[in-house]
């Protein structure tokens, strides 16, 4: 911890440690500013501007995002300048593109959304210019409206220093700035891993789950946090559930360990598999040897297996049976298996198949 | 993992051997890549394939495949010759230094170069740069362990790791990347032929008797079979009834075939599943299962991290949780098991297993803990031997190296290496059901070498027949160096090229793990 740095923010004294920016001592002050570019655990590359505040002598205002603070800086984040500019900037945003939230994903859930309401914007000053993209929707797992991009640059951002994935960059600067793969080429035609990193950082409609497209609104959908069923990492995510289907995966980055709110493919789009019609619904059974495997009832199979083990342990001893276990199950499913062989079969021919 | 995913990220070098993992752990290659872009951290990759990661390495050594240990004794040979180990922590934390200073002098760089293709020079930088971080993590993965010799692999990495005091510090360790999501916790419940819960072994009268106070039951001392040898003990007629929970041996089996005909001599097979899997068909018996999504309880990740699934939607039809199925299977025959719900069940785990002593749903409620955590005060361990190892002083196993089973000869002139591709998961029961990764990555292909494909006249998208002594599978070939010349890859993940009709079901004798890393075919046009 270096030194202190005293200042004041909207009237209050306040010690900062050094190197924070005036955005962190806002947000530790309980002071709201808005933001749209700005990523923790990324870069500030202060793009939107959103964030401005006033600080004593300067001559412009500045984005408190990028800014660190100084001794003896007096901060003002809410004064009429500062108002004034913020509305601007989220006109010419709202002006630039296709923010029709009628039939958007993000309706409810848009961070662009919220700030205009917030700033009591009844419509833009500018007239709206829609910029005339074609939505991508050549794959089955992110669509692509950059209509709605406000080029925050998040999705860059999320691709090549959280993921380092490397894929995403802007394709032009200035009016003609468009973000995407190299070459400006379709997700599917890049190296993309399909992680939906940049999804999840998207503040807007502009890069959304495309499998959860009209699966139900933000506010009906519940999320449910739980543990990947893949690899062995363990990634906590987020089931978001409507209508008893999960609809899509998403990462939550205030969980923390082990994943910080990143996913791969596998955890992210990999879940169809939960509401496939090839599920098994009912115990089957075989009677004869060479039959077929019927439907069953819970008892008829349990009275089956039962049966079958109690003759064969009496007829060849425990150490003919054997039971293999799941790394794909619970913790909890493995200690009752475990114990079921040893306890009631009665033999330590127990094992998992992950050495495979 | 002796250390956290959190602490990759802030060492300073990171030796990634057998590890693909930017397809197989990809959020922990993020770890790494952030280390190596944003953090300068220095990247050592030892693999034989040209993997994603090769990329942001600094270092990449390609070693024939199976010729791992001569790498990793070339690398101590060079930091003990060069005087760079931790002598202080040898000295005091270690012993069997000797032992294996006497094996490691054969293996110069120049004799390793022989056996492994890695270049002089390379193996000396690399051991240089390992030796000489203050915090280096050493990552690997199945790459390490599928191989006839996958213990002395495993015990290479630790005598380097230990020969250079990386163990037991923040941002260090010895680091196996699980490839299943719960295969740490499936160890740690005792899913173990020869251990109960937390490694307490089952020849010991005092682990013993503890559990059989706690469940009321006589338990037998003889340790039992891995599965592969229940798979060869059901071949003779020796094991009559298997009880499958959650898994596709016959899939992921190294010889199908054997398998299968093992599997059919059963007097009684019973499968409980979420799908009517390979293995399932042959059963006698098949319980639906509910998936991870639509019940409750904990896995346990790679970094030893005990952390909650939570039901989320409903099970289909009358499928149930598995551990429901076991409980009322258990209470039918005679031992009531009655569980409300799977934090009961934690609630037993946390008395019988020590390791788990500290750890309820309330603690992991927001963010998992780390075992051993061994009373409901203790914060979680992140990185284990600390001040001294399990055992007191770190033993160094003096290990030689020894060539994979199968080598290529006249008739099978190349090597078949294994492993995963990103889009997919083990047999791909669920992630082939997926439109996502399916889209992706549709059908399973050969990796073959430009040359060999040149040779063979071999195209990219053309079907090649691949041979080996035990099967024949025919697949679509794809063009690329990424593999060696000399060499093919193929993933397991598909049922219509399945792999393992080709591999070697030689076992690693301690392990049991079998050499799916390499064997030796012949590759054809079809
Ligand atoms: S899905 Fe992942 S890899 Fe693809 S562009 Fe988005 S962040 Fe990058
Ligand atoms: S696509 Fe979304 S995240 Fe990317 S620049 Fe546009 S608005 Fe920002
Ligand atoms: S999301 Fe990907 S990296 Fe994370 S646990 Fe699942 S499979 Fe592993
Ligand atoms: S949030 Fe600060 S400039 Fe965008």
């Amino acid at each position: 911890m270096g030194k202190t740095v005293p200042l004041t923010i909207d009237g209050k004294d306040v010690e900062a440690a050094s190197g924070q920016t005036i955005l962190e001592v806002a947000r530790e002050q309980g002071i709201y500013i808005p933001t749209l570019c700005h990523y923790s655990r990324t870069t500030n590359v202060g793009a939107c501007r959103v964030c401005v505040v006033e600080v004593e002598k300067a001559k412009s205002l500045v984005a408190s995002c990028c800014m660190p603070v100084s001794p003896g800086m007096i901060i003002k984040t809410d004064s009429p300048r500062v108002k004034a500019a913020r509305k601007l900037i989220v006109e010419l945003l709202w002006a630039s593109g296709d923010h029709n939230c009628l039939n958007c994903e993000q309706n409810g859930a848009c961070e662009l959304q919220n700030l205009i309401y917030w700033l009591e914007i009844e419509k833009p000053r500018f007239p709206i210019e829609h910029p005339g993209y074609d939505i991508e929707k050549t794959n089955t797992m992110i669509q692509r409206d950059l209509n709605k991009c406000i080029l925050c640059g998040r999705c860059i951002r999320a691709c090549n220093e959280i993921q380092v994935n490397e894929i995403l960059d802007f394709s032009q600067r200035g009016s003609r700035a468009k973000v995407g793969p190299a070459f400006d080429t379709d997700y599917i035609d890049s190296d993309c891993y399909f992680c939906g990193e940049c999804a999840d950082a998207c503040p807007v409609g502009a890069i959304t789950f495309k499998q959860a497209r009209f699966a139900g609104r933000p506010w009906e959908v519940k999320k449910v946090k739980t543990t990947c069923t893949y690899c062995g990492v363990g990634c906590q995510m987020d089931l978001n559930v409507h209508d008893n289907r999960i609809v899509k995966v998403t990462g939550n980055r205030a969980y923390e360990q082990p994943n910080e709110g990143s996913l791969c493919i596998k955890g992210r789009f990999g879940l169809d598999f939960i509401s496939h019609p090839d599920r098994l619904t009912t115990p089957l059974i075989r009677k004869k040897k060479g039959g077929e495997l019927v439907p069953a009832t819970w008892d008829e199979a349990y009275g089956f297996i039962s049966q079958r083990l109690f003759a064969i342990k009496k007829k060849t001893g425990p150490d003919s049976i054997a039971g293999l276990s799941s790394a794909r199950c619970t913790n909890e499913e493995n200690y009752l298996f475990q114990k079921f062989m040893r306890a009631v079969i009665g033999t330590n021919h127990v094992d998992h198949c992950a050495r495979l | 993992m002796t250390n956290s995913i959190e602490e990759i990220e802030f060492t300073d070098v990171i030796l990634a051997t057998g590890t693909n993992t930017t397809e197989n752990h990809p959020v922990i290659s993020s770890r790494i890549k952030r280390a190596v872009r944003q953090r300068g951290a220095k990247l050592i990759v030892i693999d034989p394939r040209e993997i994603d990661l090769v990329k942001y390495a600094t270092l990449w050594l390609r070693q024939k495949p199976g010729t791992d240990v001569a790498v990793l004794n070339g690398m101590m040979n060079v930091i003990i010759e060069e005087g760079i180990y931790a002598k202080e922590y040898v000295e005091n934390r270690t012993e069997g230094f000797e032992a294996l200073k006497k094996v490691v002098e054969k293996y110069t760089p120049e004799y390793v170069e022989k056996i492994s293709g890695v270049p002089v020079e390379d193996l000396k930088k690399a051991a240089r740069l390992y030796a000489g971080a203050e915090k280096a993590s050493l990552l690997y993965a199945m790459g390490m362990t599928q191989h006839i010799t996958g213990t002395d692999n495993v015990k290479s990495c630790a005598n380097l790791a230990m020969l250079c005091g990386k163990v037991g510090i923040e941002g260090g360790g010895v680091n196996p990347l699980r490839g299943q999501n719960n295969v740490q916790g499936a160890c740690d419940m005792g899913a173990l032929p020869n251990v109960f819960p937390a490694y307490q072994s089952v020849i010991s009268d005092e682990a013993r008797v503890k559990f059989e106070k706690a469940w009321g039951a006589t338990l037998s001392a003889k340790p039992g079979k891995t599965v592969v040898e229940i798979a060869e003990a059901a071949h003779r007629g020796e094991i009559k009834a298997i009880y499958v929970m959650g898994e596709n041996p016959l899939l992921s089996d190294p010889d199908i075939t054997h398998v299968e005909a093992a599997f059919k001599h059963l007097d009684l097979l019973v499968v409980q599943d979420i799908f009517l899997t390979e293995t399932a068909r042959l059963a006698d018996v098949v319980l639906p299962s509910a998936c991870f999504a639509e019940k409750d309880g904990t896995f346990t990740n790679t970094e030893r991290r005990v952390q909650r699934i939570r039901k989320a939607v409903p099970a289909p039809g009358q499928a149930k949780a598995d551990w429901q199925i076991i409980s009322d299977l258990s209470t039918k025959m005679g031992y009531p098991m009655s569980y409300a719900s799977a934090e009961e069940i934690m609630k037993e785990i946390a008395l019988v297993t020590p390791s788990y002593a500290g750890i309820t749903y309330e603690r992991i409620e927001k963010e998992g803990l780390q075992w051993p955590c061994p009373n409901t005060g203790h914060p979680g361990t992140r990185f284990l031997h600390k001040d001294r190892f399990s055992r007191g002083r770190g033993l160094f196993h003096a290990i030689e190296y020894i060539p994979p089973a199968e080598l290529p000869d006249r008739d099978y002139p190349m090597i078949l290496s294994t492993g995963r591709v990103l889009y997919h998961y083990h047999t791909g029961t669920m992630t082939r059901l997926a439109k996502g990764t399916m889209e992706r990555c549709p059908e399973s292909l050969v990796e073959i070498h430009p040359l060999d494909a040149e040779r063979l006249g071999i195209q990219s998208g053309q079907i090649v027949k691949v041979t080996s002594r035990r099967g024949t599978l025919q697949a679509k070939a794809k063009v690329t160096t990424r593999s060696d010349a000399g060499m093919i890859f193929m993933n397991f993940h598909f049922h219509e090229a399945a792999v393992n009709l080709l591999t070697n079901p030689a076992l690693d004798p301690i392990g049991k793990i079998p050499e799916y890393k390499v064997c030796a075919v012949r590759v054809e046009a079809a």
